[in-house]
């Protein structure tokens, strides 16, 4: 059933990102990303990652890509910015697909066979994933990062006033 | 865990490079930022699947580091976006070059 379930969200998150590069229309690309990211939040809640599930769904799916469809229509792009680029790309893709296939597959095989995971997976705690567990880790071995995470807000913050009140010419 | 962590890398990697297909065709900059989306995305999917292998929440951690990462840059980005299209009235990488990049 779960396999089953992991390749049809598989597939939905593929042929949404495929139709995020490849449609004309920029609403469009935005809300087969929304479909990308809810399908691999679907992914997470199969990896027993349910807090980073609802994550997903909350900032990503929701406030990130809010933002996106806002400028979106706010900007009304015409035609001739949407085209493609130059006809050399197809061959530096296929090369790039394959080494990264190939990278995938022998750092799996590498990774299994290095740490003798079973397809079981390891046992893991009856809290694993969820807030309580994801929480205490986060504020308790990663505390500085979590903190100076907030200090990149606070740039990031600063920064977008400062780029959007400016006239520059 | 039914299906196996080297199903999750290869759909990461599959993710992660019609990203960069995206990032390196398309023309128009908010659809490269969305491509770009579409990177993190796929290296928050190996860190979760990691973390799941490996039984240890760490990658978990990492992958909200990430997310706060992605909100920032998309927000400094777009902020550019609207600042860039109301200055030059274009939104084609193949015409802003005032960094001479």
């Amino acid at each position: 059933m779960e396999d089953i379930l992991f390749y049809i969200f598989a597939a939905a998150s593929v042929a949404g990102a495929l139709l995020v590069v490849t449609h004309n229309n920029p609403v469009v690309s935005v809300l087969s990303l929304v479909l990308t990211l809810f399908s691999t939040a679907v992914l997470f809640v199969f990896l027993l990652a349910d807090f980073i599930a609802a994550i997903q769904i909350l900032v990503y799916a929701g406030a990130i890509m809010v933002l996106f469809i806002f400028t979106v229509m706010y900007l009304n792009l015409r035609k001739e910015a949407l085209a493609f680029d130059s006809k050399s790309v197809p061959i530096k893709f296929g090369i790039l697909f394959v080494i990264l296939i190939v990278v995938a597959y022998l750092s799996s095989l590498g990774f299994k066979r290095g740490l003798q995971i079973t397809g079981e997976g390891t046992s893991t705690s009856t809290n694993f994933g969820t807030v309580e567990g994801v929480g205490e880790v986060l504020f308790t071995k990663y505390i500085l990062p979590f903190e100076l995470t907030s200090v990149l807000i606070v740039v990031a913050i600063i920064g977008v006033v400062a780029i959007a009140k400016r006239r520059f010419n | 865990m039914v299906v196996g962590v080297e199903h999750y890398l290869v759909l990461s990697a599959i993710l992660f490079i019609i990203g960069v297909f995206g990032v390196i065709t398309r023309k128009n900059l908010i659809i490269v930022l969305m491509s770009l989306e579409l990177m993190l995305n796929a290296a928050n999917l190996a860190f979760v699947a990691f973390s799941r292998a490996l039984g240890d929440m760490t990658g978990q951690v990492f992958m909200i580091m990430a997310i706060t990462v992605a909100a920032a840059e998309v927000a400094v980005g777009l902020a550019f976006v609207v600042s860039i299209y109301t200055h030059r009235e274009t939104l084609d990488i193949d015409v802003l070059k005032m960094l001479k990049g």
